[in-house]
């Protein structure tokens, strides 16, 4: 009863597709080649209507809404503390950086500001689900375009990092650790040490994993120059995150227009570009933003101040009048809330504005004219997790 | 850090009276552009600026905002300012609808930022790069005709927008290439995102009230660590 029970738009792409004989020096018949949903355990209920001629792709439509959760809705329903449990299933590899823009939404109502321990260690696991989150990516590209030894290592060294976030938080993909006013706990004992040697462990990885996939002759054939977006139509699409700026844009909200509340100002790091926008490029971006995520990890730790890690709120929490959108970098882009408030327990309306919504919408536009092994490439490295297209 | 209780909404603009000079100036040149189409705006200096236009301007406005380079497209969706008919707000431990109790009287309508004169309302953002600033554009839909201009010949990402936006309230996009639903199956019925629609699961397992609302560190509860 979702979505794939949409037969009259089925029906009207394959009619449309037959119709097409488009290509007339061979008069060869348009094909209709339906690509997933796949298993919800891989990060693709995702299904995409191709229409081919020949190996060629005329036009590509994402199906979305298999996993359409209606959260927008039920928000309406909880309260600012159940939601933050609710908007940790947004994106299931980077969970804690999906509680963050929320949290300071609601803080930024309030005014309320965390204490600089909380700010600290919230940029920490920001950075760290960051990690956890394009790891996979880097593994499991290589995976889709068959290189399955990058997946190995990529499963591995995420360990690494789960591990520290599941000491932290106590949970290893869905922490719900971000309170409004601070953090639910302090970090425990020996964590800053075993963070350190976890961060070293990484950035072996993204040295490993250059050599292994990066800097792979097959990878490279499968990635340089296909998918080109040109910065202007990215922009125009909302595209954000790695995919933007491999497009040769150079904006980060972590460096640009950082919401207060975190403290990225306080580590020395880089945002990196890449002028090409192809499938490489944004591999390539990737890469360079696991390094720095680590550099930036690896800095903080050393930095964080002592006190508490609450401000004081009140027990029940009531958000005052008004309205606010804060976004944040998160690892597949700029995600935001736009929280209505009506001064109640609940939020009136609170518009969620995810990375892969928006990241996605392009594939129409770049897969047309790509071939079909081509799709794999530019869908695998636009990089959406599906709970973050379908929210 | 200090302002905590829940019904004083006035304090965080009373207590801030500076001027935010460039987001005026934004909103100047927006006036200066589309002239009687801005029909409100509001400024929160340092942070955010929102500007209400009518609806014959909706898409000159994204013009104009492409033209002041606005050309980062965020999201387009709305507002339905309906207070929940159903009488549920979260104190409540009964569904009135379904143990008959009356509904309580209903709340007026009362729009956010900018104003508003309708009960729904079109939500868009665009952002600006080189100014680091965003726009909040917002735009009244009268309830007897929920049609407005697409904005994907301005903004291309605007095409799922409006596409979630039409089967989720149940607007008209004129213009817009692809009118099909994105998530709902073909043969819904209803707009969920409208106040009106009613949430089922709230129905078969009602509301337990405020009693998981999470406590403080430190203070003892039997709650756990939650989920």
């Amino acid at each position: 009863m979702t979505a794939v029970s949409d037969p009259q738009s089925v029906a009207a792409l394959a009619a449309e597709a037959v119709d097409n004989r488009v290509n007339l020096d061979f008069e060869t018949e348009g094909m209709t080649l339906n690509m997933g949903p796949q298993h919800p355990a891989t990060h693709g209920t995702l299904r995409i209507i191709a229409r081919l001629d020949g190996e060629q792709v005329i036009s590509a439509e994402p199906m979305c809404g298999y996993m359409h959760r209606g959260y927008e809705k039920l928000t309406e329903v909880r309260t600012y503390p159940q939601i933050n449990a609710l908007i940790n299933r947004i994106d299931w590899l980077g969970s804690f950086a999906n509680e963050v823009p929320f949290i300071l939404a609601a803080e930024k109502l309030m005014g309320v500001e965390a204490p600089p321990r909380a700010q600290w260690i919230r940029t920490i696991l920001f950075e760290m689900s960051r990690i956890a989150n394009i790891s996979l990516f880097l593994g499991d590209f290589g995976l889709q375009l068959g290189g399955m030894t990058a997946g190995f290592y990529a499963f591995r060294d995420r360990e690494w990092v789960l591990n520290q976030i599941e000491s932290a938080t106590g949970g290893r993909f869905h922490p719900n650790f971000d309170r409004i006013g601070g953090l639910k706990d302090d970090l425990p004992k020996g964590w800053i040490e075993s963070s350190h040697t976890a961060m070293d462990k990484l950035l072996a990885f993204c040295d490993e994993l250059e050599d292994l996939l990066v800097g792979n002759e097959i990878f490279q054939a499968r990635t340089r120059g296909i998918g080109v977006i040109p910065a202007e139509i990215a922009l125009s699409y909302g595209l954000s995150g790695a995919n933007l700026r491999a497009s040769g844009v150079d904006w980060d909200l972590r460096r640009d227009n950082c919401p207060p509340g975190l403290v990225y100002d306080k580590a020395d790091w880089k945002v990196w570009t890449h002028p090409d926008g192809d499938c490489f490029a944004r591999t390539w971006v990737r890469l360079q933003e696991t390094r720095e995520a680590a550099k930036i990890v690896k800095q903080l730790l050393d930095t964080i101040p002592s006190g508490p890690v609450m401000a004081k709120v009140p027990r029940i929490i009531k958000v005052p009048e008004g309205e606010a959108y804060v976004a944040t970098e998160n690892p597949l882009g700029e995600m935001g809330y736009y929280v209505v408030s009506k001064g109640d327990l609940v939020p009136f309306r609170v518009k969620i504005r995810s990375a892969s919504f928006n990241n996605i919408s392009i594939v129409p536009w770049v897969a047309r004219g790509a071939y079909v092994p081509d799709l794999i490439s530019i869908l695998g490295s636009l990089y959406f997790i599906l709970g973050d297209i379908d929210r | 850090m200090s302002q905590l209780s829940s019904a004083d909404t006035e304090t965080p603009e009373a207590a801030a009276p500076e001027i935010d000079e460039a987001r005026e100036a934004v909103l100047a040149d927006i006036t200066a552009r589309l002239g009687d189409g801005v029909v409100g705006s509001h400024i929160r200096p340092g942070d955010d600026l929102w500007v209400r236009v009518d609806r014959a301007n909706w898409v000159a406005a994204a013009e104009a905002a492409k033209a002041m380079g606005y050309r980062f497209f965020d999201f387009l969706s709305a507002i339905d300012w309906l207070p929940s008919p159903f009488g549920r707000d979260m104190d409540s431990q009964e569904d009135r609808i379904v143990s008959g109790t009356p509904a309580k009287e209903p709340e007026a309508m009362v729009q956010g930022y900018a104003g508003g004169e309708s009960r729904f309302q079109l939500l868009a953002r665009v952002y600006s790069i080189s100014a680091g600033m965003g726009i909040t554009f917002k735009c009244d839909l009268p309830d007897d005709d929920l049609s407005v201009a697409t904005w994907s010949n301005v903004y291309a990402g605007a095409n799922w927008h409006e596409r979630e936006a039409r089967e989720m309230f149940g607007f008209t996009f004129d213009g817009h290439p692809n009118m099909i639903n994105l998530y709902l199956p073909a043969d819904f019925v209803g707009h969920p995102l409208r106040k009106d629609f009613p949430l089922l699961a709230r129905r078969v397992r009602p509301w337990p009230g405020i009693v998981d609302v999470e406590p403080m560190p430190g203070v003892a509860d039997e709650e756990g660590e939650g989920e």
